[in-house]
């Protein structure tokens, strides 16, 4: 019982955590720490929010979550008899379990054949440009520039992009496009856009997304500003958004200029690092929460 | 696919293969080549006797703006498999945008 009150509380600190979290100002200013931070919440609250259900359904074991689901496995009696609550709990906390793990299954998998198709048709489509080497090429008069991601990864570039950039701010791009296929963001990502298709009513996980998408921007920016100006890379990102050639069927207009002002400014003034000690709590906040919630499905208080 | 994309009709794999001939491909490569991307969705055929006529599913306009329109995250569902570089905005934000542009490139 108790096992299942601490991970119901976890789950709830998480959920709570991660909505006060969606407002936090700092994370502009150490973007890597601040998804590790999303990172841990999300963990932690998939571990507690079944873990929770689980840890009530296996009580009549009279152990813990993982041994108690592998007694409930083998078929061994448990020492007290079942009862109507316990077998509910028992089955909510295996379908979310099971949702979870198919929802996020099923996003990578969809994103793999999307990233497939996408491939092929730039294998079919797309030029190489003797200017830009080893960057595809789309004719087209639109700006985009994006990477596709996986184990060979592929920076591409409109024409309509070529020509709005001057050389410098083209090489900043690239840079940040290169950040992103080094760092595998889309790893990072893959989750949270899990996440929101299985919760799709939720505001906490939907600006969650949002955020996790600024962040990985923002430290693909800090990579890029390594080896270019940071000013060209932020006169580059407003061209890009002022260059509306295409109509945007869908409202979301508002946060992505907030977006773009947001990490022109940071690449423009560049505010303080966070203080140590912060770093360091936060880091051990994530810590905690990782360990936290595999240990409660192992043991039993 | 260039080939099959400038020409209007359908065309049988020997006439693609005349079509190439700057390089020197085998019959058999052209019409392995053809059979794939038919197999994949991109070409369409037809029997003509005892060959096949390849014909493209989609005009090669019709692909680069399904690219794009994944590229700028227009098609609404927001999933993981690509990852851009910066989206466009309209209307009153882009003038605060366009205002901050010349701000930057004038000092």
């Amino acid at each position: 019982m108790i096992t299942a009150a601490a991970l119901a509380a976890l789950a709830t600190a998480c959920a709570v955590g991660s909505w006060r979290f969606t407002t936090a100002r700092w994370t502009s200013r150490a973007p890597r720490l601040a998804i590790i931070v999303w990172q841990s919440l999300g963990v932690a609250w998939g571990l507690a929010t079944t873990g929770a259900m689980l840890a009530y359904a296996v009580q009549p074991y009279g152990t813990g979550v993982l041994p108690g689901l592998i007694a409930f496995a083998h078929g061994e009696p448990p020492l007290h008899a079942w009862d109507a609550l316990h077998v509910l709990a028992l089955i909510a906390g295996l379908t979310s379990l099971a949702v979870l793990v198919v929802v996020l299954l099923a996003a990578g998998v969809q994103a793999l054949r999307a990233r497939r198709r996408h491939r092929m048709l730039l294998a079919l489509i797309s030029h190489d440009d003797p200017g830009v080497p080893g960057v595809r090429v789309l004719a087209h008069p639109s700006a985009a520039a994006y990477c596709v991601p996986g184990l060979r990864s592929q920076v591409v570039v409109s024409e309509g992009a070529l020509k709005l950039l001057s050389e410098d701010e083209l090489a900043a791009v690239l840079a940040h496009e290169a950040a992103h296929v080094r760092e595998r963001h889309d790893l990072v990502l893959l989750p949270f856009a899990a996440l929101r298709r299985a919760l799709p009513w939720s505001k906490v996980v939907s600006d969650a997304q949002g955020q996790v998408e600024l962040l990985i921007e923002m430290a693909a920016d800090d990579r890029a500003r390594r080896y270019c100006s940071p000013r060209r890379l932020a006169t580059a990102l407003l061209r890009f958004g002022t260059a509306g050639a295409m109509p945007t069927p869908h409202g979301m207009l508002g946060l992505h200029a907030h977006n773009v002002m947001a990490r022109v400014d940071r690449l423009i003034k560049p505010a303080p690092e966070l203080a140590v000690s912060v770093r360091y709590g936060y880091i051990a906040l994530s810590v905690i929460l990782l360990t936290t919630a595999p240990y409660l499905w192992v043991i039993q208080l | 696919m260039d080939i099959l994309w400038a020409e209007s009709t359908a065309l049988t794999a020997r006439e693609v293969g005349r079509l190439i001939a700057d390089r020197d491909l085998a019959p058999t490569t052209v019409m392995t080549v053809l059979d794939r991307l038919t197999r994949k969705g991109f070409l369409h055929r037809t029997r003509d006797g005892r060959a096949w006529r390849y014909q493209p599913a989609e005009t090669r306009d019709a692909y680069i703006a399904e690219l794009m329109l994944e590229a700028l995250d227009l098609t609404g569902d927001r999933s993981a498999a690509l990852t851009r570089f910066a989206q466009a905005v309209s209307g009153p934000e882009a003038e605060i945008l366009r205002k901050a542009l010349t701000e930057l490139e004038d000092e």
